[in-house]
């Protein structure tokens, strides 16, 4: 049956018996560069188009529909009017600091790849850290919004960097705690690990309540870390106009842009490995007629399926709920999120010591 | 413990609201097909269709025999915030021989403007309304200035009378 580890294998076969190991190894890198750039520049032109047509739905307008069948073209035209676009740089602003914080947005965007699994047997790097790997390097990405806050001598720019900062490193303990309470159940760090426990059922499925609540604070975690509507308090553009990266224009902007729907794919892409089984097909019990018919569907298919639909999620959040206030963000995460957590972690914990799930 | 109870009821009220307006926009997502607002407006100017509260300009509604319900009262002219509506009367004669107050001309700005009804809403016998119309641009400003009652139009007959009852 077609599928992507058969391709991976043979590319990576013939590489090794066509050069020796150490070229064969540097050419592997450039293909997985190049494999990760595309992904992120379909990436980029297919979430902002499905977010544009998701709000316009909700709102029960067209969203775009004039450039080529559909709009799908309208993001192509978009980016190619940004990459035209003259990239200013304010005269206060420090200057290195400015050019160098959207591309650490993205490579922390990019490093955070690694360790997906994509497919059954396609993935870059498969640590037996996974887990704690993305969610040390994806805060990384707070420096970045910081550095560009900082950099562009700008006092909006600043307070809404700032607000960033205070909001991800809060939402990063709850969102880690809830990740905590699949990982004492699985009781692995490695995503592979993670996804093959699932075999027999997911863990939304398995999980009974502590599951269930860990998956929501999740979401809502992530969202907030993203800084996603309603925790868009970075960028909340009728008090700070566009936030840290207010003085940022043409690409450098665009990197900005993209960067936030890459960490909307990744966090999405985690909480479907997690939660819901990643690559795994929809199981129930093992080896019975309908994990077969399962089967059939490829591992990709079942990936990508899981991960947008948590991204037409939280872009569903996006388009409903009003957007908090700086005092009652925090209020919702240290007094809400963060103790639930806590106390979910526990239940989950005497579960997977008393083998309560299935 | 009741401090428990009521953080547990905070909880739940508030996954209860937040998926209250959930469902609301995903109903709105699914059936936007049939509900959606947006007219795609050059393309179907034929089958355009504007809402019924639409305000585009104000017009005296004339019947078939180019009568009109105003009476000349200047109520509208005195309602209007900025100055659009200027009434010149004149006195006909009734049969009986009297002088009676008419309207002459109904000047209308469409250039000052603003569409906000509070002309239509201090008529007293609805000779007025707001028009669906909105392709207003013309080269001229001078064609803004409107003469709302056509020409040789007269009140109509009774009208008088059910104002003043």
């Amino acid at each position: 049956m077609w599928s992507l580890q058969n391709i991976a294998d043979k590319v990576h076969d013939w590489l090794y018996l066509t050069f020796n190991p150490t070229l064969a190894m540097l050419f592997e890198f450039v293909i997985i560069g190049a494999l990760a750039i595309g992904l992120f520049a379909m990436l980029g032109l297919i979430l902002i188009y499905m977010e544009r047509k998701v709000s316009a739905w909700m709102q029960l307008r067209l969203g775009p529909n004039r450039v080529g069948p559909k709009g799908i073209f309208q993001t192509m035209a978009d980016t190619l009017k940004l990459i035209v676009k003259e990239g200013m740089t304010p005269d206060g602003a420090d200057k290195l600091l400015f050019h160098i914080a959207p591309f650490l947005v993205m490579i922390v965007a990019m490093v955070v790849l690694a360790p997906l699994m994509f497919a059954k047997g396609f993935q870059i790097w498969d640590i037996n850290i996974g887990v704690f790997f993305i969610t040390a390097v994806s805060s990384i990405s707070v420096i970045g919004v910081l550095m560009a806050g900082w950099a562009s001598n700008n006092k909006y720019s600043l307070l809404g960097a700032m607000r960033s900062g205070a909001q991800i490193v809060s939402y990063e303990l709850s969102a880690g705690l809830s990740i905590l309470a699949v990982i004492v159940l699985t009781g692995s760090l490695k995503l592979s690990d993670i996804i093959a426990s699932q075999e027999n059922g997911w863990w939304i499925f398995k999980g009974h309540l502590p599951v269930w609540i860990a998956f929501v604070i999740f979401i809502i975690a992530v969202t907030a870390e993203t800084n996603r509507a309603p925790f868009d308090l970075a960028e909340a553009e009728s008090e700070l106009t566009a936030g840290f990266h207010t003085e940022y224009s043409g690409m450098k902007f665009a990197l900005f842009f993209l960067a936030e729907y890459v960490n909307i794919f990744v966090v999405c892409a985690l909480g479907a490995t997690l939660f819901l089984g990643g690559w795994m097909p929809l199981h129930f019990g093992t080896n019975t007629q309908f994990n077969k018919v399962m089967d059939y569907i490829p591992s990709v298919v079942w990936f990508f399926g899981k991960t947008f639909f948590l991204i037409f999620v939280i872009m569903w959040f996006r388009w409903t709920f009003p957007r908090l206030r700086i005092d009652q963000l925090l209020h919702l995460e240290w007094k809400y999120l963060l103790p639930i957590s806590m106390i979910n972690l526990l239940l989950a914990t005497l579960i997977a010591i008393m083998n309560w799930h299935f | 413990m009741s401090f428990v109870k009521n953080y547990i009821g905070e909880v739940w009220g508030a996954v209860k609201s937040l998926a209250t307006g959930m469902k609301l926009t995903g109903q709105y997502a699914l059936r936007h097909k049939k509900e959606k607002i947006t007219q795609q407006y050059p393309d179907n100017k034929d089958t355009l269709k504007l809402p019924e509260r639409f305000r585009g300009e104000v017009v005296l509604i004339h019947d078939e025999n180019n009568e009109h319900a105003c009476t000349g009262c200047t109520a509208c002219e005195l309602a209007c915030p900025n100055g659009s509506i200027k009434i010149i009367t004149k006195f006909d004669l009734t049969p009986e021989g009297k002088k009676k107050k008419a309207v002459d001309t109904f000047v209308y700005h469409l250039d000052l403007c603003t569409m906000c009804n509070l002309c239509i809403e201090a008529c007293p016998t609805d000779a007025i309304k707001m028009a669906q119309t909105f392709e207003h641009s013309v080269t001229d400003r001078n064609k803004l200035i409107k003469v709302l009652n056509k020409p040789g139009s007269k009140i109509r007959e009774g009208v008088e009378e059910k104002k003043s009852q």
